[in-house]
């Protein structure tokens, strides 16, 4: 399947600003299972932008900007070839082992009510049939919310709610498959089952299974990542796989819009 | 030099000079009050405030307006942005962040100021206020001392800068309040003489004995007005004080090879002093004409802070 | 309880008399009338004062500056003592070394069992953010102080190594240059190896790692969380010493992954960052997103080998708690040899052999949790009521992966000048270690904390500790005659330090 995605990231700011140095994770990679066919990265003021890649080998982009600057907006558009692989991974880049990702953060700790709930989704079935009934739990157990997610809403808190974001949700995921010491991240991408347009880019799940490798878990849609799916980025939270961590030296307030549109091509 | 370092260092300078300047204010005052045949009561104390413009900030703070209170209140007063106890603290503050700027003699001083206030002020008589005072001036005698002792490279000037610029505000200050105190309703300029008052002034910018030896026809108004707005010679004077700056900005500029803004205004303004004429500007309005100089100093304040990239 | 421990200068406790080599010191401290020690040891003080060198006391009004309590007497190492420690401690950094680049490289040392991997992966000082970025010229514990005990002539042991960003190192030299001032006596008795040109050897280190490509004179900055922490004056000490700029993150921007400062001139590349603040400031982008504090960009120029950080980011994990007791492990993988330095004995409990030997002998440790710190957690075994063991045994048995267990030492002692004269108290050591691109150096001396308290263990400067003067005796014979030393009035004339000179001969 060729996908196709804008993504559209503005940042206004209610005083001019000096400098504006981010960090962005935008930049899928190549695997079996995705095909990077096009990518680009366009910056509406002068930036100078160089390319990295971080500890979890995502690709990522230092933008470093002049002020004075009132806002900043950072438009992605590209093109991904994929292929459906049942939601298993397959030569992606993994410089660190599976286990590092048995540990928490801070908004990805599980309680004993998750913990409880992981138990009884998966009751003793294998592996990754475990895995799957946590996916399809969750996807059951909450009604999707469209709203923009709160980036600091901790998986505990998210779980004593009636609706959940796509992030939300992937981070219960991450808690719980934790709990029962199955390794676990979070993955940023994107993905057209969502209604055309979106505020947010996806966010998902994938766990670590012996025989296997990674799997993706979406509990969003309560099944595995297919040819829908375009894996951007993976860390042991949300936040750590944001598209972007910016920082930015002057007064005033910020206001953020997102826009992110993907469409499957014939 | 890093640009916090140097806007550290100007400030230091212009903190110490600030301590000093209320130091000899106090000293002045208190002299004034407790040492003349006449004591001077209310009057002086209510002039020391409006020297330094805290006033409304000392009657806000519920003082009564008392030699011990306006005395605690200049001296050692916690809450109070102007009082030497918080300048000291400032200029140790700034001293700190740039410490590996000064030489240890130079912070040694002020540590020193800073410690003379580590035990509680509690109570101050005339006696404990004099020797506060003397012993602060001595520390920052002791750090101007210093100072001149260290390589003469863009530290010294940026401390000089910060002094030059706070000494220039505070002499025309100090000659704006009391001219308008000492001058009666309906008096001339040159009319009845209040001594006591008008050696008041010399004392607090240690120019007696300069008084004396520049002027041969005793205390008179104008002259001692002369003193502290054009006569060079006087360290303090606000002629002095511009020609300080003006060195100051330009042994900077020959150092990091850059000019600006700051060092137009200060020659600008060194241009004008050496062309004035302190009878011209009795006649055409003191008042007015220390007040432009205060502002014009503010300007250049932020003039220099642009320059060297302080923010 | 009474622990008969090993005096430093005095010898064994059963024994008569000061160990030969040091009898000059025992003579010195015989014939100096303690109110003179005194008198010393306050205008030492007073001078640590006048200079600044305090440190904050938190939740107290700024006025409430502490110094840290100088003790007059000395503590010396015999050249050969030194010399034996100092290969066990150019072992274990040059350990300590090989185990980050492995660690955040090809972890063989997982790989091959050696460690758990849980240990490491699971640990949160394991930092996968830098994981791949290599420092340039492959150093990471550039400085490294270790915490040492000692329970007899030869018998050292590690406590702690600290591979972050070691502190003390400026009153090592400032507590020499007291004592030269006030006790230049000690130097005529004794050939003392100098420690003051600390700055310029960690200087050199610094410049010998700087990436590539920086030129002949690379830029060098220390970098301090700001005048309000505790031991800034260590930064500007150093700063000042070693002629660099002493910078905030405020003053450090990054652009186009290379480093500069703002200077009054514009901005001014930097090529090498001792930095004093931990790596959850470094950087906001990678460390803590919701902090204000740190450089934006630094990682990225890091990771691009534009500059180099002393000590490197991720450091954590190789001074962490529960790495210690695998440290003769990791000397044995990297080095191929034997531990020269051992560490204090340690049962894991994790091990259920050593489980059993814990359980067995509560009475006598000391049980730690691995992730516990600041004494919560901690039982020790000779003190402790039978309720309390039995509290620990059953938090062992439910428990066992989080506790390790240790003997209680006999730390050894070195006279101090305490308020009835001079008496032994307890003493720990941290010498400092240099690593740059040419290799491994130890600074002939280092801190020596010293327990004020009659029988304390505890050396901490917020529970009473004080310092002292910690002398690496050179090889060969003492410096000048005997005969000369022993009269301290001698020693005195000589003095031309102000103080001294007028009131030693009284």
């Amino acid at each position: 399947m060729r996908l196709s995605i804008e993504h559209r990231t503005s940042y206004r700011f209610t005083a001019p600003q000096a400098r504006i140095v981010q960090l962005l994770r935008m930049t899928p990679r190549n695997s079996h299972d995705q095909t990077v066919a096009e990518w680009h990265i366009a910056v509406d003021c002068d930036a100078r932008l160089r390319e990295h890649r971080d500890g979890f080998g995502n690709r990522t982009t230092m933008l470093y900007a002049e002020g004075p600057l009132d806002g900043i907006e950072i438009a992605v558009s590209g093109e991904v070839v994929t292929s459906t692989s049942r939601g298993v991974l397959h030569g992606t880049f993994e410089p660190l082992p599976p286990a590092l990702y048995l540990r928490a953060t801070p908004t990805t700790v599980a309680d004993a009510a998750i913990e409880d709930f992981a138990r009884a989704a998966v009751g003793d079935a294998a592996p990754i049939g475990a895995l799957h009934a946590l996916n399809r739990a969750l996807h059951e157990r909450f009604a999707v919310a469209v709203e923009r997610p709160d980036p600091s809403l901790a998986a505990a808190d998210a779980f004593a709610r009636a609706t959940a974001t796509p992030r939300d949700l992937a981070q219960l995921f991450v808690a719980a498959a934790r709990a029962l010491a199955v390794p676990a991240r979070y993955v940023t991408g994107y993905c057209d089952l969502q209604d055309g347009r979106s505020a947010t880019p996806h966010g998902w799940a994938e766990a670590w299974v012996d025989d296997l490798g990674w799997v993706g878990f979406d509990p969003t849609l309560g099944e595995s990542p297919e040819e829908h799916h375009v894996r951007v980025a993976v860390a042991l939270d949300a936040t750590g796989s944001s598209p972007v961590a910016g920082s930015r030296l002057g007064e005033g307030r910020e206001c953020l819009e997102v826009e992110v549109q993907v469409s499957a091509q014939e | 030099m890093l640009s916090r370092t140097a806007a550290s260092l100007y400030w230091l300078g212009r903190y110490v000079e600030r301590a000093d300047f209320v130091a000899r204010l106090v000293e002045a005052t208190l002299r004034l009050d407790v040492l003349s045949t006449r004591p001077a009561g209310e009057d002086a104390w209510r002039s020391a405030l409006a020297v330094t413009e805290t006033e409304p900030a000392f009657t806000a703070a519920g003082g009564e307006l008392t030699r011990e209170e306006v005395a605690r209140f200049l001296l050692a007063d916690a809450g109070h942005r102007g009082s030497i106890l918080r300048c000291v603290g400032m200029a140790r503050d700034n001293a700190r962040a740039v410490r590996t700027a000064l030489s240890r003699e130079a912070w040694q001083a002020i540590n020193g100021a800073w410690l003379l206030f580590d035990q509680r002020v509690a109570r101050l008589d005339p006696g404990t206020t004099l020797a506060l005072v003397d012993s602060v001036k001595a520390e920052t005698r002791g750090f101007e001392g210093a100072v001149h002792r260290m390589l003469r490279n863009q530290t010294t000037l940026f401390i000089r800068l910060g002094q030059a610029v706070e000494r220039t505000d505070n002499t025309a200050r100090l000659l704006d309040v009391k001219y308008h105190l000492l001058l009666p309703a309906g008096e001339s300029v040159g009319g009845t003489v209040d001594r006591d008052q008008w050696t008041t002034i010399l004392q607090t910018v240690s120019a007696v004995t300069a008084y004396r030896w520049l002027y041969s026809d005793g205390l008179a108004p104008a002259n001692v007005i002369d003193l502290l707005l054009s006569r060079g010679e006087l360290p303090r004077s606000v002629a002095a004080a511009t020609e300080e700056t003006v060195t100051a900005l330009t042994g900077l500029a020959r150092s990091s090879g850059t000019q600006g803004e700051a060092d137009r205004m200060a020659r600008t303004r060194q241009a004008r002093i050496a062309r004035t004429r302190t009878g011209d500007v009795i006649a055409a309005g003191l008042h007015q004409h220390l007040q432009a100089v205060i502002a014009e100093n503010a300007h250049l304040h932020v003039a220099i802070g642009r320059q060297f990239k302080f923010a | 309880m009474g622990i008969a421990a090993f005096d430093e200068i005095m010898g064994a406790a059963d024994r008569d008399g000061a160990r030969p080599e040091l009898a000059d010191l025992c003579r010195w401290l015989d014939e100096t009338p303690s109110d003179e020690l005194r008198r010393r040891q306050r205008s030492a003080e007073v001078t640590f004062r006048q200079l600044g060198i305090t440190f904050a006391v938190y939740g107290e009004s700024e006025a409430s500056e502490r110094i840290i309590p100088f003790d007059i007497v000395p503590r010396v190492f015999l050249a050969d003592e030194w010399a034996r420690l100092s290969e066990g401690l150019v072992q274990r950094v040059e350990a300590i070394n090989a185990f980050l680049v492995d660690i955040y490289g090809e972890r063989r040392i997982l790989k091959e069992g050696v460690l758990p991997a849980d240990l490491i992966l699971g640990n949160p000082q394991f930092r996968p953010e830098i994981a791949g970025i290599r420092p340039p010229h492959d150093v990471w514990a550039h400085i490294c102080g270790i915490d040492l005990v000692r329970t007899g002539p030869d018998q050292f042991y590690v406590l702690e190594d600290n591979a972050r960003t070691p502190s003390g190192v400026s009153y090592m030299l400032e507590n020499r240059e007291a004592m030269v001032r006030l006790c230049p006596e000690l130097f005529a008795k004794f050939r003392v190896a100098a420690v003051d040109s600390y700055p310029d050897m960690l200087l050199e280190t610094m410049k010998s790692v700087a990436p590539r490509g920086s030129g002949q004179h690379p830029n060098c900055v220390l970098l301090t969380p700001g005048h309000y922490n505790s031991a800034y004056y260590e930064h500007s000490f150093l700063a000042d010493s070693m002629g660099i700029e002493l910078v905030e993150a405020a003053d450090l921007v990054v652009d186009d992954d290379l480093v500069y400062m703002r200077t009054i001139a514009g901005r001014v590349k930097v090529d090498v960052i001792y930095r004093r603040v931990d790596d959850d400031f470094l950087d906001p982008l990678v460390f803590r997103p919701e902090s204000l504090l740190g450089v934006p960009g630094l990682i990225a120029a890091y990771a691009a080998g534009n500059v180099a950080i002393i000590n490197a980011p991720g450091n954590g994990i190789a001074d962490d708690k529960a790495i210690y007791s695998y440290m003769p492990e990791i000397v044995r993988f990297y080095s191929g040899g034997e531990a020269k330095l051992p560490i204090v004995e340690t049962w894991r409990c994790r091990e259920p052999a050593a489980l059993r030997y814990v359980l067995d002998h509560l009475d006598e440790l000391v049980v730690k949790l691995v992730d516990g710190s600041g004494g919560y957690g901690m039982l020790v075994g000779p003190t402790a009521s039978t309720a309390e063991i039995e509290r620990f045994r059953a938090a062992l048995v439910a428990e066992p992966h989080r506790y390790i267990a240790q003997p209680t030492l006999a730390l050894s002692t070195v006279p101090t000048l305490v308020e009835q004269g001079v008496a032994p108290r307890h003493v720990d050591f941290r010498p400092f270690v240099l690593s740059g691109a040419r290799g491994v150096q130890v600074v002939p001396g280092g801190l020596t904390r010293v327990a004020l308290r009659e029988g304390s263990l505890v050396v901490n400067s917020s529970q009473g500790g004080g310092t002292k003067d910690s002398f690496v005796l050179m090889p060969g014979a003492p410096a000048m005659s005997q005969t000369m030393g022993t009269q301290a009035s001698v020693g005195m004339t000589q003095t031309l330090g102000g103080m001294s000179q007028t009131l030693g001969g009284a």
